[in-house]
């Protein structure tokens, strides 16, 4: 019986991810493996533990609380869930002593789990159970407790977070252990963190030195306790954390610099990875492609198709999404091309309209067959949640993950086009295409791979994008203004312009977007590409020399 | 050849634009019988939705004039027309909402109803003088004409043309629309202006005033097909054709290319503007969706149906078009977009010149069995 709580996890994972026969298989080399060092030592602990247990089940409230002491500092993992049960009063006992914890003590029966194990008895009725008593003092005793016993725990992310929860939360009763904890802690960070808290204490208590210990803290209890601290009575302490607070108010000042430009690059990455497949096929090609906001939806949109297909597993659909958008962009693109495009060669504005009709009609296809609606794409697990660099700034995942991924596709795109024979190709046939077809280049299969390529980087687009917005009919519509506005401020026909314009373009209106609004911020930003064209009218890098001269 | 002063009378002497004035004049006259001589339930009466109908109609058409005027003569591919057509509706929008006066939900004396709303004190000062109808009037002309002015003085000074030209004017277009969407620019935001009551003292909802918007859009029209026709048919048109054509060249020649592009475009600027007052009145409401670069490129795509450079074309493309939205989002609403869509490509694939076109290949096919060729030149302006 020992064994059962060390098997089950492993049977939970086995059976969600494979087959049957796979995961007996597993399971049974897993018993195999564990059976005889992992039964031996659980027996132990659970021996041990029982023992604990057994402690507080004494009539005299001194015991209790000693037994209470001798839990905490046990550092059995179950330790907290026991105390946190005893102060809930659902840390009872069976008539057979076996040790229960009541998992929700309303109604008539209760369904309990067993305090050793965890594994779920069913329900008992409130008459077999025997509740293991408190009184006010041990609650006061419990409650502390609970709040550094996962301090003593081996795992670093429990005392992490425990550390933090302490934060204002330390009373007299915690700060004599406190100090002791702090003495014992081997991890600067977590160290860090209870001296501040205790530190927080202690300015309470009026002690000007406590100061010292908080300056630089960025996070928003200390700022707390500082003001506090400021506004009191006290002129000296009142200063010193006055001084202090200015410092951090520095700090933050920075951080949320910090945050802007991040957040800044992060709209950037979503412009440069929109434009940069019409860098290609507006800057390379001269062709002015207006459903290229549509492919970047047909890259949504396989991502949304293959969350669909692949369900329970997002990542996984995500990662297979890259290629496949990239794929069914890269296929429409040169239907596109070979439908209309090739017709209306030498015809810039023809192409447009053209195009443009193009992307009404997939627009209004993806209504018609999918739906009018958003659809949801999930964010697997992985790309989710943040990345806390300090207490004021974390970066967003998913937003990290995009900006990656954008400079991933320039840095392909650059060396496709400066390193590889297609590269050469286009831009022999964007030089001088009859020169390029005497030398014996391929013109028009030059054409259909750079428009298929340009077409599929929108499709990349498309599958970054569905971790950052909805995915809608409308999504290419938002971004094509936008697009075109980028490739002509780095200047048409240049990547390095389209990586440094989208960039600037995002941390411009990530910067003006706090005095002056989200939609004011695009208007001011629209109004100056307006303007900085009037000004230089090849963009920010204008191509030199016989390229130019198109 | 000919005096200075005749360059406006010429357009009369030509066979195209007596023809399409006559045409016009036909139709103006045969809807407004149709309309009031008719009784009513007769099969051939036009009843007053459908007037009003065509009154939109015709406005798109002095648009669509107004878009063939520089795309087909100048070759700048505007794709913010929408823009002054709109900027002309706000106008007429404002002067209509200072005419409801205490008539409005919240029967404030001067603010509007959307103003009150806002619980703003009093009017903005761009408001004012809009209670008076020749201001207004003006601003319908002035407004679209003063911010084409400024936008193509930059851009044309600084040589931006073609395709670039084309996508910045579209992201005028666009943030003229994310301004006007804001409440605080105080047109309104989001529902735009709306419950217009009476314009000149006349009541907007009655038959007659319909009616009567419905012959001035046509006169509108027929006035600024003539200066359009003036124009591409003076020493002036010669030379935008020339730098549509070869811009280096004409400005090599000694032209001053940018004061040509500047003046038409400003004059077609006014004109989309004039449409849009027009319009205004006849459909009830102004609102920023008008700005959207979706509008603008429809109009592009009136012109090109119709057939580029022609004038006349653009007329016809603009009413087909919307005739054919009419039919379709009536029946189904789902396939507009794709007919739509479907249109501009088969329309830049298969038929470049437009309708226009085809009626021309026509035409000159029967001259030329008639008399060996001597008209051929008129109709490939």
């Amino acid at each position: 019986m020992s064994n059962v709580p060390r098997s089950r996890p492993v049977e939970a994972r086995g059976g969600a991810a494979s087959g049957p026969i796979h995961h007996a298989l597993l399971l049974l080399l897993l018993c195999l493996l564990m059976l005889p060092v992992g039964a031996q030592a659980q027996g132990e602990r659970d021996a041990e533990a029982i023992a604990l247990l057994e402690a507080l089940d004494v009539r005299a409230y001194a015991d209790k609380a000693r037994a209470i002491e001798a839990i905490v500092g046990s550092d059995d993992p179950r330790a907290l869930d026991w105390l946190q049960a005893l102060l809930d009063g659902r840390l009872q006992r069976t008539e057979a002593g076996r040790f229960v914890v009541v998992l929700d003590n309303r109604g008539r029966d209760w369904p309990v789990a067993d305090a050793l194990s965890g594994e779920a008895l069913g329900e008992m009725s409130r008459r077999e159970l025997d509740r293991i008593g408190i009184n006010n003092a041990l609650r006061n005793q419990l409650r502390s407790a609970i709040a550094v016993v996962d301090l003593y725990s081996p795992d670093l992310d429990l005392r992490r977070a425990s550390a933090e929860r302490l934060l204002g939360e330390v009373d007299a009763d915690l700060a004599v252990p406190l100090a002791t904890v702090i003495e014992a802690e081997t991890d600067s960070g977590v160290r860090q963190r209870l001296v501040q808290a205790l530190a927080i204490y202690r300015l309470e208590q009026g002690e000007v030195a406590a100061v010292a210990d908080l300056e630089g803290s960025l996070h928003p209890r200390v700022r707390v306790a500082l003001n506090g601290a400021a506004n009191g009575d006290d002129p000296v302490l009142a200063d010193a954390a006055r001084h202090a607070l200015n410092g951090i108010e520095q700090m933050l000042k920075l951080n949320r610099a910090a945050e802007t430009l991040y957040f800044g690059l992060s709209l950037g990455s979503v412009l440069v990875l929109a434009a940069i497949g019409l860098a290609i096929t507006f800057g390379v090609m001269g062709v002015i492609n207006m459903a290229h906001g549509e492919l970047i939806m047909l890259g949504a949109y396989t991502t949304w198709a293959m969350q669909q297909l692949l369900p329970g597993q997002p990542g996984l659909a995500l990662l297979l999404a890259i290629p496949a958008g990239f794929l069914v962009a890269a296929l429409a693109g040169v239907a596109i091309e070979r439908g209309v495009i090739q017709f209306l060669k030498g015809r810039p504005l023809e192409t447009l309209l053209a195009t443009f009709g193009i992307s009404l009609i997939l627009q209004q296809l993806v209504r018609t067959v999918i739906s009018p609606l958003n659809r949801t794409v999930v964010t697997p697990e992985w790309m989710s949640g943040s990345l806390a660099i300090n207490d004021a700034l974390s970066l967003t995942l998913n937003r990290l993950y995009v900006l990656g991924f954008a400079l991933l596709v320039f840095a392909a795109l650059m060396l496709i086009m400066r390193r590889s024979r297609l590269g050469l190709e286009v831009r022999a046939v964007t030089q001088n295409r009859a020169m390029a077809r005497a030398m014996g280049i391929r013109a028009t299969r030059v054409d259909i791979l750079t428009f298929a390529l340009g077409s599929g980087v929108a499709g990349l687009a498309g599958v970054a994008l569905s971790q950052l917005t909805n995915v809608g009919p409308n999504l290419g519509q938002n971004y094509i203004i936008d697009s075109f506005m980028v490739v002509v401020f780095g200047g048409v026909g240049n990547l390095w312009g389209t990586l440094v314009a989208g960039l600037s373009l995002g941390v411009i209106n990530q910067v003006l977007e706090p005095w002056a609004g989200a939609v004011l911020a695009k208007i001011i930003v629209l109004v100056f590409i307006i303007l900085f064209i009037q000004k230089r009218p090849r963009g920010l890098f204008p191509q030199k020399g016989r390229a130019a001269e198109g | 050849m000919h005096s200075s002063t005749s360059w406006l009378t010429r357009p009369f002497h030509e066979r195209s634009t007596r023809l399409f004035l006559g045409v016009l004049l036909a139709a103006l006259v045969l809807v407004t019988v149709l309309h009031v001589a008719v009784p009513q339930g007769h099969p051939l009466h036009v009843n007053a939705y459908t007037v009003n109908l065509f009154g939109k109609y015709l406005s798109y058409a002095l648009l669509a004039v107004a878009v063939d005027l520089v795309w087909g003569y100048l070759g700048i591919l505007s794709l913010g027309h929408g823009a002054f057509f709109a900027l002309g509706g706000y106008a007429m929008g404002m002067y209509l909402m200072r005419q409801i006066g205490d008539r409005g939900v919240y029967g404030h004396p001067e603010l509007p109803d959307f103003m009150v709303f806002l619980d703003w004190q009093s009017l903005p000062w761009y408001w004012a003088g809009f209670d008076m109808a020749w201001f207004a009037f003006l601003m319908v002309l002035l407004a679209p004409g003063a911010l084409a002015l400024v936008f193509g003085f930059l851009a044309f000074r600084s040589r931006v043309t073609g395709v670039y030209l084309s996508i910045i004017t579209q992201a005028l277009t666009f943030a003229l629309m994310l301004a006007f969407f804001r409440n605080e620019m105080g047109f309104g935001g989001n529902n735009g202006l709306t419950d217009f009551r009476e314009i000149l003292g006349f009541n907007l909802r009655s038959d007659a005033t319909r009616l009567g918007l419905f012959i001035a859009s046509g006169v509108a029209l027929a006035l600024g097909y003539v200066l359009c026709r003036a124009i591409v048919g003076s020493k002036l048109g010669r030379v935008c054709v020339a730098t549509r054509d070869a811009e280096a060249r004409t400005r090599f020649l000694g032209y001053r290319v940018e004061r040509v592009q500047l003046f038409v475009f400003v004059v077609s600027a006014m004109l989309a503007g004039l449409a849009g007052a027009l319009y205004v009145p006849q459909v009830g409401i102004i609102n920023p969706s008008e700005f959207s670069p979706l509008f603008s490129i429809e109009i592009v795509l009136w012109v090109a149906l119709g057939g580029r450079a022609t004038l006349y074309g653009a007329v016809i493309g603009a009413i087909l078009v919307n005739y054919a939205k009419t039919v379709f989002t009536g029946v189904m609403p789902d396939a507009w977009l794709f007919a739509l869509g479907g249109l501009f490509v088969l329309v830049t694939v298969l038929l470049p010149k437009g309708v226009a076109g085809l009626l021309a290949y026509r035409v000159q096919g029967r001259r030329r069995r008639h008399d060996e060729g001597t008209a051929g030149k008129e109709v490939s302006a």
